[in-house]
């Protein structure tokens, strides 16, 4: 709006405006801040109207460490994200050179294969995927929660998008300079993706982090929960331990609050590029 | 002609290489299992062995039709995607608050998306206890206010375990009835899901699209003297189509296919089945009955129903446009 060339709007028009930020601010934080609140109440507390607790008890979390083992649904969880997003950005990153900068007979006919099935539902390819694992006897392993999630259509498109903006007079110099197709792809190609090689990333990890059915279906030992399994089970077992199921929750959603700070720029221009596979 | 294919030639061998490990990755967990289930979905294929394999033509595809259940999840399915234009229309009205100069307008984007960023079981667990009829905070709340405009007497709804509905859809049969009119299950999965997305993906795609809107149109409506409301129905509104479009099919898809996460934390499908969805029931008919066969019939069945909404909608859009 052209606000700049006008005079500044008067209070009685802003002050709605502001009005209605605040509100919606609140809408928005309040379950966050029940959460927090209810995390810090003695049991008794929990179903008091008051919000804020009279004996506050930080000592839940550690005690949520103690009924079920927390650490290693948090261990499995970022392991499994730190293996799939790894190996996604960088599959994806090597299709999509392929696909963006080489010239091959059948490339265009490869790639729009690639394009048919980002409209597939996830549950056409995981009930045939579940009969594979079970034939290769990787149910209940971390290579069953990996494997199959590890190679995506969606990434090698996002990917190529990318690196078709990057000029080709690059890669052309660095030929006549002698570089192999290996150094123009690692040396040229890759840094100048940076930022959308960390928009993958960043999604590749929250879809596996926050990852529900799959982990459902395959995943039978309790050592191998990650933890949205972890915390599925642990409230229908503990459900009237309110306090306790809230100091769990809030610790699995910890991470995913300080990576969105962290890349806060980064994600939010991949998803107004389109980034996200809704 | 030559020297081009002699060009293609000479990079088919790198390719080949840097294409290898996503390719093989995609064809056995992608391309593979499309085609497979594919064909198990013509056959009564179990995990379970409950009877001999056999090729069962188009039998799964009529005992789906004739399975009541399966009806009751389409009608769910449908129900819980009435809330999509509201989320819309509510992600488009935040952007419309955030766009424009305004300070901390970070801080309110942050928060706004916070519960889009983070969403998933830790977040359903939280609304489940949010919406406890006894001791949630949100019935206290209401309940209160209620008491506080005298009406004493008045219960609260009690949300995920009722099978109540705003438009009283019965449960056991199709029709519609003032027995079911209320607030249930369905209506509070809603409700959290517009908490979850009206500040998320959708709301950051209007916002940089409402930055696209070149200043010269709203310029000209000025000149013109329109109102407020006149501006966004001939200059944003419209400007907006493209994105408001690409919403839509995206939100469809994802509806059409969604539910099992929220139903399987929130109520393990219940009360009576009203929070199972298409994704539900394929879960049901896979991975507790194991019925492989008939849920990949199942599963190409919702396929076929995205690709048809999708490409109505693509039909429809691209009419809209040429206008």
């Amino acid at each position: 709006m052209s606000a700049s060339a006008k005079p500044l709007p008067p209070t009685f028009v802003r002050l709605p405006r502001l009005v209605a930020l605040w509100l919606i601010a609140f809408a928005m934080a309040a379950p966050f801040l029940w959460m927090i609140l209810t995390s810090l109440k003695p049991l008794q507390e929990v179903e008091s109207f008051n919000p804020i607790p009279k004996n506050w008890r930080p000592y839940n979390y550690s005690r949520v460490f103690e009924q079920i083992p927390y650490a290693r649904y948090y261990f499995n969880s970022i392991f499994v994200a730190v293996w799939v997003t790894t190996l996604q950005v960088f599959t994806s990153a090597l299709a999509a050179f392929a696909f963006s900068r080489l010239v091959w007979p059948g490339r265009d006919s490869v790639f729009k294969l690639y394009l048919a099935t980002l409209m597939i539902p996830g549950v056409v390819t995981m009930i045939p995927n579940y009969t594979l694992l079970v034939k290769l006897r990787l149910l209940d392993s971390y290579t069953g929660l990996i494997l199959p999630a590890a190679f995506t259509a969606f990434g090698t498109f996002l990917l190529r998008q990318f690196m078709l903006q990057i000029p080709r007079s690059l890669d052309e110099a660095a030929e006549i300079d002698g570089a192999s197709r290996w150094q123009t792809f690692w040396l040229v190609v890759l840094p100048l993706c940076r930022p959308s090689l960390v928009t993958l990333g960043v999604f590749s990890f929250l879809g596996t982090y926050g990852s529900f059915f799959w982990p459902l279906v395959l995943i039978k030992t309790e050592g191998l929960r990650t933890l949205p399994i972890g915390m599925l089970f642990f409230d229908s077992a503990y459900g009237k331990q309110t306090n306790l199921i809230m100091a769990a929750s809030l610790m699995s959603v910890l991470p995913l609050i300080i990576a969105f700070l962290c890349t806060q720029r980064l994600v939010v221009k991949g998803i107004q590029a389109g980034a996200v596979k809704g | 002609m030559k020297t081009i294919f002699n060009a293609d030639r000479r990079h088919l061998g790198p390719a080949l290489l840097f294409i290898a490990p996503n390719f093989l990755g995609f064809a056995v967990f992608t391309a593979g299992p499309v085609l497979w289930s594919l064909v198990v979905a013509f056959s009564n294929w179990s995990i379970l062995k409950t009877e001999p394999f056999a090729w069962t033509g188009v039998a799964n595809f009529i005992e789906l039709l004739g399975d009541s259940s399966f009806w009751l999840t389409l009608v769910n399915t449908g129900y819980l995607m009435l809330g999509i234009p509201f989320s819309i229309a509510g992600s488009l009205g935040l952007a419309i608050l955030l766009h424009g100069k305004l300070r901390g307008v970070v801080f309110f984007r942050t928060l706004y998306y916070l519960p889009c960023f983070t969403a998933g079981v830790a977040l359903m667990i939280l609304w489940k206890a949010l919406l406890n009829p006894e001791f949630g905070p949100v019935n206290h709340v209401l309940e209160g206010a209620a008491a506080t405009l005298g009406a004493d007497g008045w219960r609260a709804p009690t949300w995920l375990q009722s099978t109540a509905n705003l438009l009283g859809l019965e449960v056991e049969h199709v029709g519609l009835g003032l027995r079911q009119w209320g607030v249930g299950a369905r209506d509070a999965i809603i409700t959290m899901g517009l908490w979850t997305a009206i500040g998320g993906n959708n709301m950051l795609l209007y916002i940089a699209a409402l930055s696209n809107v070149p200043e010269e149109l709203y310029e000209a409506a000025d000149i013109d003297g329109a109102s407020g409301w006149q501006k966004f129905r001939n200059v944003t509104w419209p400007q907006l189509a493209p994105t408001t479009f690409f919403i839509s099919v995206m939100s469809l898809i994802g509806g059409l296919q969604g539910g099992f996460e929220t139903a399987r934390v929130m109520t393990e499908g219940g009360p009576a089945g009203t929070t199972k969805t298409l994704a539900y029931y394929i879960y049901e008919k896979a991975f507790t009955e194991f019925r492989i066969g008939y849920a990949s019939a199942v599963s190409w069945v919702l396929f076929t129903l995205i690709f048809a909404i999708t490409l109505m909608q693509w039909r429809w859009g691209a009419k809209n446009n040429e206008e």
